[in-house]
């Protein structure tokens, strides 16, 4: 190691990967993975999001949990976005197509998809 | 990414409850589920509750597992990695918890709340084989730092403004241990050395931080290199550590292979490297001289001082050495300031202390806290008290070359200066909880018995010196003593302890000196009365039935190995068959009948 730079830089890539451990991220993902959530395809949406928060480089901010069934097994895959400061975004029946187009405009960009909330999805 | 890390405790403690079996199971159980692109498990170093292991914990709901057993593995990947689900029935709880379903993470638990983890800040979070876990949390920043922003002597200066100690049982200054090494630098070969020869029996503080954070000591000794112009380092570490010099080695490796040792580190023009050296275990060798006697490849024996070592110390040059928990503090200052340090702890200690506990509590365990603290707060709060609700009678700091601290004062703040005023001392951290059922002569003399053991024989106030205080406490707890021989203890204690060479001789009569002091009446109940009021001393004590207890089963006789209880011919009232009795010539006093009896008929006299 010949400059400081090189440790900064070593640093700053691998601080992103060990920063789940300090569970202090802003935003978290919970994904239902209760039977229903799995049987209605929790997991693509579920691999969706991992994939694409990555790709983003967003793994400082956001994390990706499960949880159990919540109760409103029709609508399942469900996805519940909980960010600092803000209402949780609960979204209904994804895909994986969807659960990337949260990740570009939601956790990037910082506006809710609401036609994907279950807002939208009750008042269809 | 991963979106979870699974983190297994990898320390000594967990590795012989069974985690590196549970690591390999959970990464098969982990690939077999499909989960091994986002499921990432991590092998750490000690988190510190050792009494409840195999620890596991899963980010990022942290939700913390203990007690694991390999046929949980299964059941934790498919119901809580996969769909969610924290397994229950694993998770920790503590017991005094009002809201016992709550999935405790760590962090909210009592035994963690109190505490304030500097020199432990990586163990348990980091997995201490990779350099590059150790870089993202700021590892080597401190040494990039000090190389490119500071000169060597305000290295020295910070060090001494932060008023950092050493953590290995002195509590001698540790920035001016090393101004005194820094004269002459670049004209004279300097050498900087660790003292990992943790003898202390039940502490294992520097253990924990060699295995779960091997980096931070290797980057401090690079810093000390740097402050008192020396380009070569070594560490002196038990042999009976083979985790933590498995963790060394390939530590040292990784610094090498990334040039943060060796030369021209960050181009800097400074050269620095570590070599290892293994103790046999002799307890002696964690005293300075003998210590660096023993690098040198000769017996370890310790050698007058001054010279001190920063005159002339390893191969007769200047040289400091430093404990292992006194270096893991050095980074931490250099990158928060010596004001961030000395705002921890109290007057005249700052920052904090590690302390293994160990002996009659229920979290046994490691724990940082700062320095100030009360003894209550660490045995009751974060240790979480005495188990079977048996009363405190008394702890024991600095091992053999410390001595007891009695209910009485357990709310003392815990720093160097209140410990010696009380009798005892820091040493390096061990802390063993002792119950009413501790007899404080039996404790003196267990303490004795490693002293004189270990005692190396250069020096004759040590040498016999010791061995005729052991014979003295043998003769009290074998019921012959007379009151004279309290007198004789005090007086031998104080010669050796003026009169030997090395810290081991000058501390070896430490409690015996203070049980006498807050025991003495136990001491004089054994002379006296001929009674250990504790019931340990065995040939002090009788064991009796109570004949209007004992029901006649005869479980007592057919359990005991020496055929002293026989039927006699009472039969108690109520009772159809007769009660037994225990011939005393006979008893060898095992306790198996105690053991067996169900009405509880048998008790210690």
């Amino acid at each position: 190691m010949k400059s400081l730079a090189e440790l900064a830089a070593i640093r700053e890539k691998m601080q992103s990967k060990v920063i789940i451990r300090e569970g202090q991220a802003a935003t978290r993902v919970v994904v239902g993975m209760a039977t229903c959530g799995i049987a209605a395809g929790a997991r693509p949406v579920l691999n969706a999001f991992v994939d694409g928060i990555n790709k983003e480089g967003l793994t400082e901010k956001v994390t990706i949990t499960q949880t159990g069934c919540i109760g409103i097994c029709q609508y399942e895959p469900v996805v519940e976005v909980y960010e600092e400061g803000k209402e949780k975004v609960t979204y209904v029946k994804l895909d994986a197509a969807k659960a990337n187009e949260i990740v570009e405009k939601h956790l990037k960009g910082g506006k809710v998809v609401t036609e994907y909330t279950i807002g939208a999805y009750k008042s269809l | 990414m991963f979106r979870s890390h699974v983190l297994i405790c990898g320390g000594t403690g967990c590795t012989s409850s069974g985690s590196v079996k549970i690591m390999e199971a959970m990464n098969a159980e982990v690939a077999a589920m499909g989960l091994a692109d986002e499921v990432k498990v991590v092998g750490t170093g000690c988190f510190g509750l050792c009494a409840l292991g195999p620890i596991m914990i899963v980010y990022p709901e942290g939700t913390f597992y203990s007690n694991v057993k390999i046929e949980d593995v299964h059941e934790i990947v498919e119901e809580h990695l996969l769909k969610g689900r924290p397994v229950e029935r694993l998770v920790y709880h503590e017991e005094k918890s009002e809201d016992v379903t709550k999935a405790m993470s760590l962090s909210e638990t009592a035994f963690y709340k109190k505490q304030k983890r500097v020199a432990l800040r990586n163990c348990g979070v980091i997995n201490p084989e990779n350099i590059d876990e150790y870089i993202a949390m700021d590892g080597y920043r401190a040494l990039g730092k000090v190389l490119t922003e500071m000169t060597p002597d305000e290295v020295i200066q910070t060090i001494l403004d932060s008023g950092l100690r050493g953590r290995g049982g002195g509590g001698f200054p540790t920035g001016l241990k090393w101004k005194f090494a820094s004269g002459n630098r670049g004209n004279v070969k300097k050498y900087v050395a660790c003292n990992a020869d943790e003898g202390d029996p039940g502490a294992f503080m520097d253990r924990s931080i060699l295995e779960g954070d091997p980096h931070a000591v290797l980057e401090a000794m690079a810093i000390a290199g740097y402050a008192i112009g020396a380009d070569e380092g070594y560490i002196y570490v038990r042999a009976e550590y083979p985790i933590a010099i498995h963790r060394l080695e390939v530590a040292i490796n990784q610094a090498r292979e990334y040039g943060l040792l060796g030369e021209d580190i960050f181009g800097t023009g400074f050269n620095f490297d570590i070599k290892l050296r293994f103790g046999a275990g002799a307890f002696v060798c964690g005293e300075e001289t003998a210590l660096m006697t023993s690098i040198e490849g000769n017996r370890g024996e310790p050698r007058p001082r001054p010279p001190f070592p920063a005159v002339k110390g390893l191969f007769g040059q200047p040289t400091i050495l430093n404990n292992v928990e006194t270096y893991a503090n050095i980074c931490q200052i250099i990158l928060n300031g010596p004001e961030w340090f000395s705002s921890m702890g109290t007057e005249k200690s700052k920052g904090t202390k590690v302390f293994a506990l160990g002996g009659k509590i229920v979290n046994t365990g490691l724990v940082e806290v700062p320095m100030g603290t009360t003894l209550r707060e660490v045995i009751e709060e974060i240790g979480g008290g005495i188990p079977g609700g048996k009363k405190f009678k008394a702890a024991q700091t600095g091992g053999p070359s410390g001595g007891c601290i009695p209910a009485s004062l357990i709310d003392t703040p815990i720093d160097y200066d209140n410990l010696i005023a009380i009798g005892s001392m820091m040493g390096s951290g061990g802390l063993i909880v002792m119950d009413e059922n501790t007899c404080m002569v039996d404790l003196a003399r267990f303490f004795l018995d490693f002293t004189v053991d270990e005692s190396c024989g250069k020096c004759t106030p040590c040498r016999i010196g010791t061995r005729r205080l052991l014979e003295i406490l043998d003769k009290i707890i074998a019921g012959n003593g007379e009151l004279e021989d309290l007198d004789r203890l005090e007086e031998l204690a104080n010669y050796i302890k003026s009169a030997s060479l090395c810290g081991l001789g000058q501390t070896a009569p430490n409690p015996v000196l203070s049980t006498l002091r807050y025991f003495r009446d136990e001491y004089v109940a054994h002379i006296v009365d001929k009674k250990c009021p504790a019931g340990v001393c065995k040939s002090l004590l009788q064991f009796k039935i109570d004949a209007d207890k004992c029901i006649g089963c005869g479980m007592c006789a057919k359990n005991c190995p020496a055929d002293a209880i026989t039927r006699t011919d009472y039969i108690a009232p109520g009772h159809k068959l007769a009660s037994f009795a225990i011939d005393p010539k006979k008893c060898v006093k095992c306790g198996a009948c105690m053991e067996k009896c169900k009405p509880h008929a048998i008790y210690k006299d």
